[in-house]
């Protein structure tokens, strides 16, 4: 099995096929892009390398496209990934707030609070 | 920064900075514009970190598959899109995303779009053609949006000419702005907050008791 250490931004199949374990399947676990994964476990001798990277990256909130950013590997590669150690309770999901299913907009105070934020910029 | 030519551009990994360890909710909005629009020069100058690149993977056939292995498939490509940040606050992170406007681009649109708060329409009024896609696709979908007019140069057109030419409705905010400046960048963002909580509000009248919209 092919390992690739050092992280290229490169679209080869073989590689990506590898890095999932051939799965094409996306974890039952939805990920939102912007959705904040942190670390619960450090990273063990013998993981699968992206998954030792993730944890580390992951021991502050990460969002999941900017460890797809990191890792130089294409998002939904990552949402599988995400996936496994989710299952196996080595990082835990901080989900997005806004769920557009639930409210086609924001509440008032969410949006006060985004404006504050940018005001202050 | 040559805004011309950044969208193409991927920039190396800068050193990282990370989020604050109790940030708990990110929220999105979405900046779309055709080639050389400026997107990524917009998400760069508000950006508390370098705009980052990723990408994802879909096939040709345009079916939105979450499938990696299609990349093993001749019909499958990948499409980059750029991203910045900005905190806001102890607990939420709003996320920009720069995603190409073009018809073809569609399917990565419906990723970033899901649950992203608004949008913000770059325009190059040279290339007016590349954002009707965009704007038609927006209100369709009922997604909350404003139209900025990217001004590389003096402006030859009024926006009154450019509503016109969009043939955008009424209630649509229209802006002019310079995506290298910082501030100007973070106008175009507060014109779309402020339209959205003029939009929130109007459909929760009762919570009009609430001090209004600074």
């Amino acid at each position: 099995m092919t390992r690739v250490g050092q992280p290229a931004r490169d679209d080869d199949p073989d590689r990506l096929y590898t890095v999932t374990g051939g799965r094409s399947q996306a974890p039952q676990h939805a990920f939102d892009v912007v959705t904040l994964i942190v670390s619960e476990d450090e990273p063990q001798p013998g993981m699968q390398s992206e998954h030792a990277r993730i944890l580390r990256l992951c021991a502050r909130p990460t969002a999941v496209v900017e460890v797809a950013a990191e890792l130089g590997l294409p998002v939904s590669v990552v949402k599988i990934l995400l996936g496994d150690l989710l299952e196996a309770g080595r990082i835990t999901a901080r989900h997005p707030r806004f769920v557009p299913a639930q409210a086609k907009l924001p509440d008032l105070d969410m949006l006060k609070q985004v404006l504050h934020g940018l005001q202050k910029l | 920064m040559d805004s011309r030519s950044s969208d193409a551009a991927v920039l190396p990994p800068a050193a990282r900075t990370p989020l604050r360890s109790t940030a708990d909710n990110a929220l999105k909005i979405v900046v779309v514009g055709g080639f050389g629009a400026g997107k990524t020069t917009l998400v760069g100058s508000v950006s508390e970190i370098r705009p980052l690149a990723t990408e994802e993977v879909m096939t040709r056939a345009g079916i939105g598959v979450d499938d990696p292995s299609a990349v093993r498939d001749k019909r499958a490509t990948t499409v980059a899109f750029d991203f910045g940040r900005i905190t806001l606050s102890a607990e939420s992170v709003l996320y920009l995303f720069g995603a190409p406007g073009q018809e073809r681009f569609w399917f990565l649109w419906d990723r970033l779009f899901t649950g992203a708060l608004g949008a913000v329409v770059l325009v190059d009024t040279r290339r007016l053609d590349e954002s009707w896609y965009a704007i038609d696709r927006l209100e369709h979908h009922g997604t909350p949006f404003v139209v900025a007019r990217n001004n590389f140069e003096p402006p030859r057109h009024s926006l009154a000419e450019v509503r016109e030419a969009l043939d955008l409705s009424p209630g649509v905010p229209l802006l002019d702005c310079d995506a290298r400046d910082r501030e100007s960048s973070k106008q175009v963002l507060i014109e779309l907050v402020r339209h959205l909580y003029a939009r929130a509000e109007a459909e929760h009248p009762h919570r009009v008791e609430l001090e209004s919209a600074p």
